[in-house]
């Protein structure tokens, strides 16, 4: 446990070193500010305005930081071989996998977190008070980390076996049909193909269903999200994640260094 | 209990697109180290030197055959809390200081945040990087990032030590520096492994080495054996001789310094000393001495890799730098000898 937390600690050292990370947070800060000038011209509707900017900025500005740190994660470490100098100690690969991911979730916590506060902050100069619907942001928010999360799983496989650009390719095109499964599965359900439905319905439930966690629009309307929705999203997630994370480690564990 | 055991270690590589060329790098290596010996892996580049400790920190898997360190299997990752290990041209994170990275790889290795402390404070200082330990590590020159990488071997004060290629990239001093550390390492008990290509680090260093080449174990044994017992040849130094005694030993010789008026004339490995003596005698020469010539390491490990030594003759006479060589017949017999398949 020790060795995991080291690793996840200099792997979030590591993505807080990184320049473009600040950029990324001031330039989702920079248009959560903007929410409040957008919001000051749209009649009657400046809060919706407001929060679906803030929460997309946090989405959008989260998906960046986790593709761009995610997809080498692992390839950095095995092409500046420094990756012997972890193995070499009395560290698993598991563990060192393990570390690699935890640590990268911790990075986009942390920046989730200082985004929110962003976020409130806007919000609470919008309308000068808090009330209880103001709570359905940060549920929006919990739903965008389980994505990032999940994402950060995906590039994390994609990176223990490729390079940084095919595991972009592969990230990237993965959260887009994960994002249209339904219309995978409308489609499924056109074409007069049995075994193309088939595969298709296959892919849509095999494929992580990254549309599962948008809820930044019931968010905007005050509308709180079910328990039951929070807990089995909470699960699927964290399914998901477990299957991602456990077929990096077994990749990894078959890798050589040569 | 053995530091370090190999049995049959194999590793092959499968080449091409379609995998299916294979290069052998390493064939059925079996060695033993003792607990407590310096004990070096020669060859040239390419040999098998780092494929072996990449095998035996499961950094790459064996085709075939398979090691102990300390006594527990490769797989088993709880005997590295007990060894360090500098790969070759280390590389280390850019965004780190050296006192940071120090830090990480005790972490690593499971100590406490005082003893990191305390022992990155102490390895910094004995590897010359003290005044260096708040830098980045990427304003590090290569010699400094070696000296880094043998550090942060150490971090865990380990029983045997890895060291692939170790004074890679050091100048003159940094060296010297890297042999006493070595050399205190084993006073302490230590057990040192490590692979060089520079055979006077091994020559100075080494309690027994290791020969590969190609991937084959060349020759394996005890240096002060190799050194003490092996005799290369004869030398014999004659005062002021007339060019008739020099020519009825020529047929002995291989080669023929002058220095002043003395002249020394290496013999030829086949040439019998009584017989020669009693030429020399029979010719009316004066005799200043008759020596044994040493095998150095240079000379085993060239008669092992199968190339004729090339020895250069003039350092071991010291006051004779200007002195002439001169190949006699017996030399040249020898290399059209060596040249024949």
């Amino acid at each position: 446990m020790t060795r995991i937390a080291a690793i996840a600690v200099h792997t979030f050292k590591e993505s807080v070193r990184e320049k473009v990370l600040y950029n990324l947070v001031a330039f989702a800060l920079l248009m959560i500010g903007a929410g409040i000038v957008l919001g000051s011209v749209s009649v009657g509707i400046n809060e919706i305005a407001l929060i679906n900017l803030g929460l997309s900025a946090i989405s959008v500005f989260g998906l960046l930081i986790a593709i761009f740190i995610g997809i080498s994660l692992v390839w950095k470490e095995i092409e500046r071989r420094t990756v012997y100098n972890v193995l070499s100690k009395p560290v698993a690969r598991h563990e060192f996998i393990l570390g690699k991911y935890l640590g990268l979730v911790l990075t986009l916590a942390v920046n989730a977190a200082i985004m929110t506060a962003g976020f409130y902050a806007a919000l609470f100069y919008e309308q000068r008070r808090f009330g209880p619907a103001d709570a359905a942001p940060l549920e929006a928010v919990y739903f965008i980390l389980l994505q990032l999360a999940l994402l950060v799983g995906v590039a994390l496989l994609f990176s223990t076996l490729s390079t940084p650009v095919l595991s972009a390719v592969f990230t990237v095109g993965i959260f887009v049909i994960g994002n249209l499964l339904g219309d995978l599965r409308g489609f499924g359900d056109q074409a007069g193909n049995a075994a193309l439905r088939a595969l298709l319905h296959g892919l849509a439930w095999a494929l992580p269903d990254f549309g599962a966690f948008n809820a930044i629009s019931q968010a905007a309307h005050g509308e709180l999200i079910s328990r039951q929705v929070l807990w089995s999203n909470s699960l699927y997630a964290l399914f998901y994640i477990s299957a991602l994370v456990s077929a990096a480690i077994l990749v990894f564990e078959r890798r050589e260094f040569s | 209990m053995w530091a370090v055991e190999t049995t049959e270690l194999t590793k092959e590589y499968r080449l091409g697109f379609w995998r299916n060329r294979r290069k052998r790098a390493l064939e059925g290596l079996t060695l033993a180290v003792e607990e407590g010996e310096v004990f070096g892996l020669l060859g040239p580049n390419g040999a098998g030197k780092s494929t072996t400790l990449k095998l035996l920190f499961r950094l790459i898997f064996p085709t075939s055959g398979s090691g102990r360190i300390l006594g527990r299997p490769l797989s088993d990752v709880r005997a590295r809390a007990r060894v360090g290990y500098l790969p070759e041209t280390p590389s280390f994170y850019d965004h780190l200081t050296a006192q940071e990275l120090m830090h990480y790889a005790g972490w690593l290795c499971g100590l406490d945040p005082g003893v990191r402390r305390a022992r990155a404070q102490d390895l910094l200082e004995q590897v010359g990087l003290a005044e260096a330990a708040g830098l980045a590590i990427r304003k590090f020159s290569k010699g400094m990032v070696q000296r880094l990488g043998i550090a942060q071997a150490l971090v865990n004060d380990p029983e045997v030590i890895f060291l692939d290629e170790p004074m890679s990239g050091l100048d003159p001093l940094g060296r010297r520096q890297v042999r006493d550390l070595i050399l205190a390492l084993r006073k302490r008990g230590k057990t040192v492994f490590f692979s060089t290509h520079i055979l006077s680090d091994a020559e100075t260093l080494c309690d027994r080495v290791a020969i590969l080449h190609r991937g084959r174990l060349q020759g394996l044994g005890s240096l002060r054996e190799i050194l003490a017992g092996g005799v290369a040849s004869n030398e014999l130094v004659l005062e002021a001789p007339s060019p008739q005694t020099l020519e009825a030993l020529a047929r002995f010789t291989s080669a023929t310094v002058r220095t002043g008026d003395q002249v020394r004339l290496e013999l030829a490995a086949n040439a019998d000393a009584s017989t020669v003596l009693g030429a020399a005698l029979g010719a009316g020469a004066s005799i200043v001495s008759f020596n044994p010539v040493k095998m150095s390491l240079e000379d085993y490990f060239m008669a092992r890799l199968g190339t004729p030594s090339e020895r250069p003759l003039a350092p071991r006479l010291g006051s004779n730098r200007t002195g002439a060589v001169e190949p006699g017949p017996a030399a040249h017999s020898a290399r059209v000898e060596s040249q024949r398949p």
